[in-house]
C-alpha cells in the first residue's frame, strides 16, 4: 500500500455538491441573504438567478470505486468510462438523441484514447451525433467537467449535457526515455541501411530506462503525501488524529455501504470476471494497528501513512445535468440544482491542498449564504492531514487575513455535517471521477437526511481548489 | 579541494558564500554578565529532554563569544545534574542562523599568540565534554551552521537540519586566514571522513543540507514547512524543535541507534584509511595541490592538513594540542589580518549608507544587449526586478537573451535552481528592440558602446521616454560620467555604475556620482546593486574612476616590462606567484586590447607623464593586426576553442622587438619587476583617496581585490601599506623614480604615512 501511495500523482480531486433537497423547508427566510426572486421553487430561500437558467441534476452513477490492481486491472479507461455512461442510460432512460454534449474528466490519459469521452460515448451507444471532448484539471477534473455543462446550458448552447469523469490507476503510460524516443521518430525517417545503421549505432543501453509519468508536483518535484505530510506539520496535526479521522471515514463508509445508502453505484459485468457491485477500498482497522504503520513520505519521523491517505483508485462516474425547464418537460424529478461555483489557486508548494480553505468562504459569499445554512459538506479527503489541516486553517482569523486578504475565518465545517458516508479516504478516489461522487453524495444525502443546501469544495494538484453549492430540489 | 578557492573565492564568484551567511559577524555585547539572569541562552524540560535555546539580544546571528560560551556551560553543567533530564536538544531561536561562528573581535583583541591558544584550548575543552556527554545531546541546526557553529553541532551526539537554502553546514575559517580551532581539524576528518573534511576546511565551502546528509554531517533532515497558524519560519522552528525532542527521547531511550549505516563506498574508503601508506599518499596530493594554488602566499592551507595529520597519526591529544597551538600563529599573521580585513570591508559594502530611496527601484530597463548588458539582466531578473532588455538588432538581443537563459540554465544543472525556478525567474526578462514599457523604467542602465557620442544619443532618446523620477545609470569603465550627463536635461538623475565582466561572478560594482548626481540617485543606485548581490563602492566622478584609474598605471608597467623583453608567460607567473588571481599579460587580452588601448590613450591625455612608462605603441599595433586579445582569438596568446593551454601569440615578436627597449638592470629582478607593478598600484590608489575620489581605505581594498584582483593576502593596496609599512613603499618607488622618472613619485598621502609611522589607513 505504501508503494502505491507513494505513487500518488499529482491529483486529489475532491468536490461535493450538495445538491438535492427533498423536503420543503418552511418559509422562514430567516438566513437567506440573497433576495433573488424564487421562480420554480416554492421555498422562498432560494439562489435562483434571475434571466439564468436553472441548472439540474437529473441523476448521476459511478462503478463501484476499486483498488487499483484488482478486478479492473485487464481494462482500458475507456471501458470503465463506457460502463458508467450505461449505467447512467439505464438509470435514467434518457432518450440518446436528446443529449446535446458529453463531457469527462480524466488526469492520467491513455495515449491510445486521448479524448476518453468520445470513445466511451460511442462504445455507450450514445448517438454518434454527439460530440463530446475531455477535460483535465487534476483531482477536479470531473467537477471541471460538470461546470463546463453548466456553462453550456446556462449560456443556452445546450439543454442537456452528461458530465462524467473516469481514472484507472491500475495501467498507466511508461514511456520510452527521449533519447529511445528520439532515435526511434528518426529510424522512421532514415531511408537507406546505411542510415539506419548509423543510427542503431548509436544506441546505448540507457536508452532503455523507461519514463515513468510524474509521481510529483511539475513546479516543485514534490509529492504530494509529502506536501501533505508537511503541510499536516504546519498546522500540528497529529498522527493520532490523523489516524483518528481515517478512522472515521473508514467507519462511515461502511455503514452508509451496510445500509445501502451509496445508490449512485452502478454494478458493472466486467467482461471475463465477476460483477463488482461495491467499493472494495473501504477497511475499518483500528487505531492500534494504524499506529503500526510507518510514515511514507517523510521517513522516519513524518505522520502521513498509507492508512490514512486516499488509495490509488480505479473508477469512473457520470452525470446528466439539464435546464430545468427541459427536465420538467421529458417528465424527470430533478434531484438537485447546481447553484454558484468558485474556482481557486494558491502557492503549490507549501499550500498545495488548501483549496478548500480558499473556495469555501468565496462560494458562500458568491451564493449569499453562511456556513450555517449549509446542510452536508462533502469534501474531497485527499489525505486526513489535509482534511484537518484545512479545519484548522478555515477556523484561523490569522490565516485568513494574511493569506486570504480576508477580515475574517470562515469557521470550519460541523463534523455532524461533514462526509457523512464515507469520502476519498475510504470509498476510494479515482482522480478524474471523484467530483461527481462528491456532487452525488451531497444530492443523495440532502434527500435522505434532509437540508436545503450541501457544499462540496475539493482540492487538487497544481495548488488549485473548487467549491460549488448544491442545492436540493424541492419535493 | 582546494585552497586557492579560498583565495579565489575571495575575490570572486564563491566569495558569494561568505556573504550569504552572515558569517563571523563581531558583535560588542556591552552589558554585565549577571549570574543567574542569561541573555544568550534560555532552557525549559519537556518531558525529559531538555531544550537549550541560543538566542543572543540584540543580533540578527549567534555568535559564539565568551559569555555565550559560559552561560552556555553554566546550563549544560545544570543539565548534567539533573535527575530529570535524560537527554538535551540544541537549537537556535533565529531563524536562519543557528551559530554563524566565533567572534572574531575575540580574536582580534589578543596581542599575542598565546592568547589565542588559550582561547582555542577553551573551546577545545568545552567541546570535549559536549562530546562525551553521558546524556546524548541533538543539535537541531536552523540556518547558518559555520565555524565555531558547526565545530560545536559535530560534538554533540546527533544532528538534525532543516532542509532549505538558509542552511548551510562549513569551516570557512580558511577564508579568514585561520584554522577550525575548536576541534574541527580533529572530529570532521572522523565524522566525514579524510577527503571531505579536507575539502571542507580547505575551501570553506558552504554545504547545504541536504549535502551534508549525505556525507554524514547531518543525520536527519527537516523540510522547511509553510504557513499554518503562525507565520512559516516560526513555526519550522517549532516543528524542527518538535522533531528534535522525538529524537532526543528516542536516543536516550536507545530506541535509536547514533551509529550510521554506511554505505559500501564509505566503508571501503574507511579501510582505505587505515592503510598508512594511502594515508600519506592523500596528505602528500592535497599538500602538492595546495602548494600549487596557493603558491606559498597562504600559510592557513598548509596548518590546517598539518593539524589532521598531527591527529590522525599521533593521536587525538597531539593532534588537539598542534590545532591549538597553529590557531594561535595564524590568527597573528598579517595574511590573517587582511582577509579578517576584507571580510569587514565586505560587510561594509553590503549596506546602503546613503539611506532608502523614496521609490524603490521595481522596474529596470537596460540598453545594449552585450555581454555586460545580458550580465546586468541576468542578476536583476534572478532577484526578481522587472527588467527590459533593449537592443538595436534582433541578432544581438537574442545573443543577449540567450546568454541570460544560459546563466540560468547552468545554475539549474548545479541544481541551484530547479528548471520550473528558473522558467519563472527568466519570465522577468522582456526582450524588445524599441523603448514601449520606457515610461514605467524606474531605473534606465545603459551598456552601449562605449563611445561618448553614442552614449549621448541614447541618453537623449531614453529621456523622451522615461517617467520624471526614473534612474539614468551609466555603465562605463572610463567615459567620465560628467561628460555623459551634459547632455541631459535632469542631470541629478545621472549616474555612473561600473559592473565588472563576468557581471554575474564578479561581485563589485563601483558606483560614481557626479556633483550634481542627487544624494536620492545615488540611494537608489546603490539599493538596486544590493538587489543584485553587489558588493558595492561608491566612488567620485573622475577620469578612470577609481578601479580603472589605479589599474591604468600598472597596465602601463605591464607594457614597459614586456618592452624591455620580458616574455608574456614569465610575466604572467610572476604576478600570479605575487598572489594576482590573473596573469598581467593575460588580463590585458581578457579586458580586451583595444579597450586597453583606448583606456591608456584616455587616462594618458589625463594624466600625463604618471601614466607613462610603457608605449601604447604597442597596444596600437596590436589592434591594428587584429590581435585583440581572448575575444579576436589572439592576443598575447593564441585562444582556440577547446584548447586548455593556450600558446604565446608568436606573431607578436615582430612587434615586441619594434618597440624593444633596454632593460634597466639594477631595477629588473624579479621581486623589482612584481613591485613595480604594485607600487605604481598602490600609489594611485592612494592618489585617489588623497584627491577624495575614494571616500574611504575601506571602499580602496574592496574595489581592488574585488573588482581588479589584487591578491587577497595583501588584503587590498591601503591595507597593504599598513602591513608592509608605508615608508618601505616610499623607499621601493623612490628607487624606481630614480631609474624611470616622474611615474614613480609617491603621493602626497603616501609621504605623510611614511613620515610619521603612527599613521594608519586602518587604526
Amino acid at each position: 500500500m505504501t508503494s502505491m501511495l507513494t505513487y500518488t500523482f499529482k491529483n486529489l480531486p475532491n468536490t461535493s455538491k450538495w445538491a438535492l433537497q427533498f423536503f420543503v423547508r418552511p418559509l422562514s427566510c430567516s438566513s437567506q441573504l440573497r433576495a433573488a426572486p424564487a421562480t420554480q421553487t416554492k421555498s422562498k430561500k432560494t439562489l435562483a438567478k434571475p434571466n439564468i437558467r436553472n441548472v439540474v441534476v437529473v441523476d448521476g452513477v459511478r462503478i463501484p470505486f476499486l483498488l487499483s490492481g484488482t478486478s479492473y486491472k485487464d481494462l482500458m479507461p475507456h471501458d470503465l468510462a463506457r460502463a458508467a455512461l450505461s449505467g447512467l442510460l439505464t438509470r435514467t432512460n434518457v432518450p440518446k438523441d436528446v443529449v446535446d454534449y458529453i463531457i469527462f474528466g480524466t488526469v492520467i490519459q491513455e495515449v491510445k484514447t486521448s479524448n476518453v469521452a468520445r470513445e466511451a460515448a460511442l462504445g455507450a451507444g450514445f448517438s454518434d451525433k454527439t460530440p463530446a471532448h475531455t477535460v483535465t484539471m487534476a483531482c477536479i477534473s470531473a467537477n471541471q467537467a460538470m461546470t463546463t455543462g453548466i456553462g453550456l446550458i446556462a449560456s443556452g448552447q445546450c439543454d442537456v449535457v452528461v458530465a462524467g469523469g473516469v481514472e484507472l490507476m491500475s495501467d498507466v503510460p511508461i514511456r520510452h526515455s527521449r533519447k529511445m524516443r528520439k532515435m526511434m521518430l528518426e529510424l522512421n525517417k532514415a531511408k537507406t541501411l546505411g542510415q539506419r545503421l548509423s543510427l542503431i549505432s548509436k544506441f546505448r543501453l540507457n536508452f532503455l530506462s523507461p519514463e515513468l509519468p510524474a509521481v510529483a508536483e511539475f513546479s516543485t518535484s514534490e509529492t504530494m503525501g509529502h506536501s501533505a505530510d508537511r503541510l499536516a506539520a504546519a498546522f500540528a496535526v497529529s498522527r493520532l488524529d490523523q489516524d483518528e479521522y481515517a478512522l472515521r471515514s473508514h467507519s462511515l463508509a461502511k455503514k452508509a455501504q451496510d445500509e445501502g445508502l451509496l445508490s449512485d453505484v452502478v454494478p458493472f459485468k466486467v467482461p471475463g470476471r465477476e460483477t463488482v457491485t461495491k467499493d472494495n477500498g473501504i477497511r475499518p482497522s483500528s487505531l492500534e494497528q494504524m499506529a503500526k504503520l510507518k510514515p511514507a513520505f517523510i521517513k522516519p519521523y513524518g505522520t502521513v501513512t498509507a492508512a490514512n491517505s486516499s488509495f490509488l483508485t480505479d473508477g469512473a462516474s457520470a452525470m446528466l445535468i439539464m435546464a430545468e425547464e427541459k427536465a420538467l418537460a421529458l417528465g424527470y424529478k430533478p434531484k438537485a440544482y447546481l447553484r454558484d461555483f468558485v474556482y481557486v489557486s494558491q502557492d503549490p508548494k507549501d499550500q498545495l491542498l488548501l483549496g478548500p480553505t480558499y473556495a469555501t468562504p468565496k462560494v458562500l459569499e458568491k451564493a449569499g449564504l453562511t456556513m450555517n445554512d449549509i446542510d452536508a459538506f462533502e469534501f474531497h479527503e485527499a489525505f486526513s492531514g489535509q482534511i484537518l489541516a484545512n479545519f484548522k486553517a478555515m477556523d484561523s482569523d490569522w490565516f485568513a487575513q494574511n493569506y486570504m486578504g480576508r477580515k475574517t475565518k470562515v469557521g470550519s465545517p460541523p463534523l455532524e455535517k461533514f462526509n457523512n458516508w464515507g469520502g476519498s479516504l475510504s470509498l476510494g478516489h479515482p482522480f478524474g471521477a471523484t467530483g461527481c461522487r462528491l456532487v452525488m453524495a451531497a444530492a443523495n444525502r440532502l434527500r435522505k437526511e434532509g437540508g436545503q443546501y450541501g457544499l462540496v469544495a475539493a482540492c487538487a494538484a497544481g495548488g488549485q481548489g473548487h467549491a460549488m453549492i448544491v442545492e436540493a430540489y424541492p419535493k | 579541494m582546494v585552497a586557492s578557492r579560498a583565495i579565489g573565492s575571495l575575490s570572486r564568484a564563491t566569495a558569494s558564500r561568505m556573504r550569504r551567511c552572515p558569517g563571523y559577524i563581531c558583535r560588542n555585547f556591552s552589558g554585565s554578565s549577571a549570574l543567574r539572569t542569561r541573555t544568550h541562552i534560555n532552557y525549559g524540560v519537556k518531558g525529559d529532554v531538555a531544550v537549550v535555546r541560543i538566542n543572543s539580544p540584540n543580533s540578527k546571528v549567534n555568535t559564539l563569544n565568551k559569555e555565550l560560551q559560559s552561560e552556555f556551560m553554566e546550563v549544560m553543567n545544570e543539565i548534567w545534574a539533573s535527575d530529570q533530564v535524560r537527554s538535551a536538544v540544541l537549537i537556535s531561536s533565529k531563524p536562519g542562523c543557528f551559530i554563524a561562528g566565533a567572534d572574531i573581535n575575540m580574536l582580534a583583541s589578543c596581542k599575542t599568540s598565546e592568547e589565542v591558544t588559550q582561547i582555542s584550548r577553551e573551546g577545545q575543552r568545552t567541546f570535549e565534554k559536549l562530546e562525551k556527554s553521558p546524556k546524548p545531546i541533538v543539535a537541531a541546526i536552523s540556518g547558518a551552521c559555520l565555524g565555531g557553529g558547526l565545530e560545536l553541532a559535530i560534538s554533540c551526539q546527533y544532528r538534525i537540519a532543516t532542509k532549505d537554502r538558509k542552511t548551510v553546514l562549513g569551516a570557512p575559517e580558511v577564508l579568514l586566514g585561520i584554522l577550525p580551532g575548536a576541534g574541527g581539524t580533529q572530529r570532521l576528518p572522523k565524522m566525514v571522513g579524510v577527503p571531505a573534511a579536507f575539502d571542507m576546511m580547505l575551501t570553506g565551502r558552504n554545504i547545504r543540507a541536504d549535502r551534508a546528509k549525505k556525507m554524514g554531517l547531518v543525520d536527519q533532515l527537516v523540510d522547511p514547512l509553510g504557513p499554518g497558524l503562525k507565520p512559516a519560519e516560526e513555526r519550522t522552528i517549532e516543528y524542527l524543535e518538535e522533531v528534535a525532542v522525538t529524537f532526543a527521547k528516542g536516543l536516550s531511550d536507545k530506541k535509536i541507534s547514533i551509529k550510521r549505516d554506511r554505505g559500501l563506498v564509505d566503508k571501503l574508503m574507511s579501510y582505505a584509511m587505515s592503510i598508512p601508506f594511502v594515508r600519506q599518499q592523500i596528505y602528500k596530493k592535497v599538500e602538492e595541490k595546495v602548494r600549487k594554488q596557493t603558491k606559498g602566499l597562504y600559510p592557513a592551507p598548509l596548518k590546517i592538513i598539518d593539524a589532521v595529520k598531527t591527529g590522525i597519526e599521533q593521536g587525538n591529544e597531539a593532534g588537539y594540542l598542534s590545532e591549538s597551538q597553529k590557531f594561535g600563529e595564524l590568527a597573528m599573521t598579517r595574511e590573517s589580518k587582511a582577509l579578517m580585513g576584507l571580510y569587514h570591508g565586505q560587510v561594509l559594502c553590503k549596506k546602503n549608507k546613503f539611506g532608502t530611496p523614496q521609490k524603490e527601484a521595481k522596474h529596470l530597463a537596460i540598453l545594449g544587449a552585450g555581454l555586460m548588458g545580458a550580465g546586468i539582466a541576468q542578476v536583476s531578473v534572478d532577484k526578481g526586478l522587472r527588467t527590459i532588455l533593449k537592443d538595436a538588432t534582433l541578432a544581438g538581443l537574442g545573443r543577449g537573451q540567450q546568454q541570460v537563459f544560459k546563466g540560468l540554465n547552468d545554475k539549474v544543472k548545479k541544481k541551484a535552481l530547479t528548471s520550473f525556478e528558473r522558467d519563472s525567474i527568466f519570465s522577468n526578462l522582456t526582450g524588445q528592440l524599441d523603448y514601449q514599457g520606457f515610461e514605467k523604467a524606474d531605473m534606465v542602465i545603459e551598456a552601449v558602446f562605449e563611445d561618448l557620442s553614442l552614449k549621448h544619443r541614447v541618453l537623449k532618446e531614453v529621456e523622451a521616454v522615461i517617467p520624471d523620477h526614473c534612474v539614468f545609470a551609466s555603465n562605463t569603465s572610463a567615459l567620465p560620467i560628467n561628460e555623459i550627463a551634459a547632455v541631459s536635461k535632469r542631470p541629478e538623475k545621472v549616474i555612473g555604475m561600473h559592473y565588472f565582466s563576468p557581471v554575474d561572478k564578479m561581485q563589485l560594482l563601483e558606483i560614481i556620482t557626479t556633483d550634481k548626481t542627487s544624494k536620492d540617485t545615488t540611494a537608489s543606485a546603490v539599493a538596486v546593486g544590493l538587489k543584485q548581490g553587489k558588493v558595492i563602492i561608491v566612488v567620485k566622478d573622475g577620469p578612470g574612476f577609481y578601479t580603472t584609474r589605479c589599474l591604468a598605471p600598472m597596465m602601463s608597467e605591464v607594457l614597459r616590462i614586456l618592452q624591455e623583453g620580458v616574455e608574456p608567460k614569465k610575466l604572467d607567473s610572476l604576478t600570479t606567484s605575487f598572489g594576482f588571481p590573473v596573469g598581467a599579460a593575460t588580463l590585458v587580452d581578457e579586458v580586451g586590447v583595444d579597450v586597453a588601448k583606448h583606456v591608456s590613450e584616455d587616462l594618458g591625455k589625463a594624466f600625463g607623464e604618471r601614466f607613462g612608462g610603457g608605449s601604447v605603441e604597442l597596444l596600437k599595433q596590436m589592434v591594428s593586426r587584429g590581435f585583440l586579445g581572448r575575444k579576436s582569438g589572439k592576443g598575447f596568446y593564441i585562444y582556440q576553442e577547446g584548447v586548455k593551454n593556450k600558446n604565446v601569440n608568436s606573431d607578436m615578436d615582430g612587434i615586441l622587438a619594434s618597440l624593444k627597449v633596454p632593460p634597466k638592470s639594477e631595477v629588473s629582478s624579479d621581486e623589482d619587476i612584481q613591485y613595480r607593478l604594485v607600487t605604481r598600484f598602490v600609489n594611485e590608489a592612494v592618489m585617489c583617496l588623497q584627491e577624495g575620489i575614494l571616500a574611504t581605505p575601506t571602499e580602496g581594498d574592496i574595489g581592488a581585490v574585488f573588482g581588479l584582483g589584487f591578491p587577497p593576502c595583501l588584503g587590498g593596496p591601503f591595507r597593504f601599506v599598513d602591513l608592509y609599512g608605508a615608508q618601505k613603499v616610499v623607499d621601493r618607488l623612490r628607487r624606481y623614480e630614480a631609474a624611470y622618472g616622474k611615474q614613480f613619485t609617491p603621493c602626497q598621502l603616501l609621504i605623510d604615512h611614511a613620515n610619521s609611522p603612527n599613521k594608519k589607513f586602518y587604526q
